[in-house]
């Protein structure tokens, strides 16, 4: 940098070497030798510097003196410097002519036989460029596209393979057999399409491929991968806007929807001789948008509601029905017992019952007629006094 | 090496000048490229050149010659090519809006109607993506929502086809085929009504649900019931008169037994059958 950065100003004073029309250059203010650069030369590092010209040039009876020309209203002629005397004997450059190890006096180390090196280095470069470019191993996934100048010529398949050197031939080796896969949507942010029946479902979902011709993978479209991307975008939209949102949130449908959308992107790879063979379409999740997720939310919520329900019919039914089997049960069996000495049996139930019931109430018996029982009914009394205070 | 140069300069020199010309009058035509020739600003030949079911190899890609200086080579792409739709705005028969996100592709077929009509690759491109806009916005506009939603359906792709192709012939190329990537609700009103409309539909759905659940339920106990009177009927019928008395001693156990609400108190008159023996003392 610092040599080239020392190119313009030793330009610049080479051209404005003398009195030069356009004025004093700016770094020719130096001491100056008063010699009108008589002196210039000679062996003297130093160029040749402006006579110090004074502020009214132009009014001495020399006039301006243009350097490009020679000067003759002195009677001699004057010398100027030129480009070439700068750089003969100027800055580091010049000494360093001809001396560099780069110059013409520099000379390969030679072989022991006194032969040069410059043979076999060029032999080594060509064999090296010939091992290089002539021999390729291709990978167990990878397949490979020679091409002549430019034109197809063949296939080559795993393992080690021998071209011709470049730049007679190329070798372009690609992924076939591993499956990419494309992720659509990209990221997690929601995706809607739009079903048949005009709802919005969050879908996304992925599609695995790999190349199955490799020459038309590479021939015939630009860009095969954003082509597969589209594809996949235009099938699973297609799609989905023929089903309606049940059917997309049912297992079977989406099961249909990936084998169908599948079905249409290989059809349009193949009619665009692609060479891309989808392998697999798979949907990741069938969402309702955010915005409405919690009605969906609310219809399960709904179901379940419905079936508890049913659920606690059946059991009181269950325990309705049981109830009226016990109970005909019971009555049977009492009735047979009933039958074989029906006067006994009623007494005897009359009996027990009225023993039972008597026990545990209150008795009063009133005996002979005229007598009025006084019925000191606690509750007729204490309802009234109650009322105040409840209402 | 410097014997070497001395000798043999002059056919050095003559070598080199030699691959100059040579490097600079072949020209090398890959199979993805079609290159046409232009020989003072008029072109003269095309080399490569797509022709159908042509198979890779035997096309006329590899090595070609030009005239140096005189020659210049504009290269066309051969393969399949892509236009994208700036996504637009389809405004249906029923006055609802939908954005439509669309693609094309296309080759050229004929790289020097390329070349004179439009220059480059990328003018052709941007102005079938205009084209393409125009038509889609065009024949998709003739439909119904709901219709929009299948356009593969029917004519409507074709139709966009066939009339880009006719735009896309004059520029040497030809369409392969248009395909609406997307078909979205705009932002804003359209977008949230749907989501109203999905959400007031769940609703509807959920309180159906429900009832329903409710009216089998309904069903249930009342199917219940009816079976028990039946096997109630059935077991009772065969003596009325006993099944009242039966009941009777079941329900005065059930109405004055320990516990019952509110206490019982029972005023017995002589005259009760259950005082019979305490009355008449054992007569």
């Amino acid at each position: 940098m610092e040599r080239l950065g020392g190119w313009p100003g030793k330009i610049r004073l080479a051209m404005a070497g003398k009195r030069s029309p356009w004025g004093k250059p700016p770094g020719g203010d130096g001491a100056g030798d008063g010699g009108e650069g008589a002196g210039a030369g000679g062996g003297d590092s130093e160029p040749p510097e402006p006579e110090p010209a004074p502020p009214s040039g132009e009014d001495q009876p020399k006039g301006p003196r243009n350097p490009w020309l020679p000067g003759t209203s002195e009677g001699r002629p004057r010398r100027s410097a030129s480009i070439e005397d700068i750089f003969k004997h100027r800055g580091p450059e010049g000494p360093r002519r001809g001396s560099g190890p780069g110059g013409p006096g520099f000379q390969l180390p030679r072989r022991p036989g006194g032969g040069s090196w410059v043979p076999v280095a060029i032999a080594g470069i060509v064999g090296v460029w010939l091992f290089v470019t002539s021999m390729h191993q291709i990978d167990a996934k990878e397949q490979a596209i020679v091409t002549t100048f430019g034109k197809y010529s063949r296939t080559l398949h795993p393992g080690l393979n021998f071209t011709a050197p470049w730049p007679f031939q190329q070798v372009d080796s690609e992924q076939t057999s591993e499956f990419r896969v494309v992720a659509i949507p990209d990221g997690s942010a929601q995706r809607l399409m739009l079903t048949a029946d005009q709802n919005l479902v969050d879908l996304s979902y992925i599609v695995r491929w790999n190349v199955r011709d490799l020459r038309q993978f590479r021939f015939q479209l630009v860009s095969p991968e954003d082509t597969v991307r589209e594809v996949a975008e235009y099938s699973m939209r297609a799609e989905v806007a023929e089903k309606n949102l049940n059917q997309v949130f049912s297992g079977a449908g989406r099961a249909e929807i990936e084998q169908q959308s599948l079905k249409r992107m290989q059809d349009l790879l193949d009619a665009y001789r692609s060479g891309i063979a989808v392998q697999g379409v798979q949907i990741r999740k069938t969402d309702p948008p955010n915005q409405v997720e919690e009605a969906f939310k609310n219809v399960s919520a709904a179901q379940q509601q419905a079936e508890s329900l049913v659920n606690q019919a059946n059991g009181q039914a269950q325990q309705v029905l049981a109830r009226a089997q016990g109970d005909a049960a019971a009555f049977d069996k009492v009735y047979v017992q009933y039958k074989l000495a029906p006067e006994v049996t009623r007494r005897r139930m009359y009996y027990e019952t009225m023993e039972r019931v008597l026990r545990q109430t209150d008795k009063t018996i009133v005996e002979g007629s005229g007598v009025t029982p006084y019925l000191p009914l606690r509750e007729l009394r204490r309802a009234p006094a109650d009322e105040p205070g409840a209402q | 090496m410097e014997t070497v140069w001395h000798n043999h300069k002059g056919s050095l020199i003559a070598l080199a000048v030699l691959l100059v010309v040579m490097l600079s009058s072949l020209i090398v035509v890959p199979e993805t490229q079609q290159a046409v020739i232009i020989r003072t600003g008029e072109p003269v030949a095309v080399v490569n050149q797509f022709k159908p079911g042509q198979p890779f190899g035997s096309t006329g890609a590899g090595v070609w010659y030009r005239i140096p200086l005189l020659d210049r080579v504009e290269y066309v792409d051969k393969r399949v090519l892509n236009v994208d739709m700036d996504e637009q705005q389809v405004l249906s028969t029923d006055q609802l809006r939908l954005n439509v996100d669309a693609y094309a592709r296309f080759r050229v077929i004929d790289p020097v109607r390329m070349v004179r009509a439009a220059g480059t690759l990328d003018v052709v491109q941007s102005q079938l993506s205009q084209i393409l806009s125009s038509v889609v916005r065009q024949e998709l506009g003739r439909r119904s929502f709901a219709s929009l939603l299948t356009a593969e359906r029917g004519t409507t792709m074709h139709n966009i086809r066939t009339l880009l192709d006719a735009q896309a012939r004059k520029y040497g190329a030809q369409v392969i085929d248009v395909r609406i990537k997307r078909a979205d609700l705009p932002d804003g009103t359209p977008l949230e009504s749907a989501f109203q409309r999905m959400k007031t539909s769940r609703d509807q759905e959920a309180a159906s649900i429900l009832a329903q659940g409710q009216k089998n339920a309904q069903i249930i106990r009342a199917t219940a019931e009816a079976a028990a009177a039946k096997t109630s009927a059935d077991a009772y019928g065969k003596d009325p008169q006993f099944y009242d008395f039966y009941r009777a001693m079941q329900s005065y156990d059930a109405t004055f037994a320990a516990g019952s609400q509110g206490g019982s108190q029972i005023i017995l008159n002589e005259n009760n059958d259950y005082l019979r023996q305490f009355r008449t003392g054992g007569h």
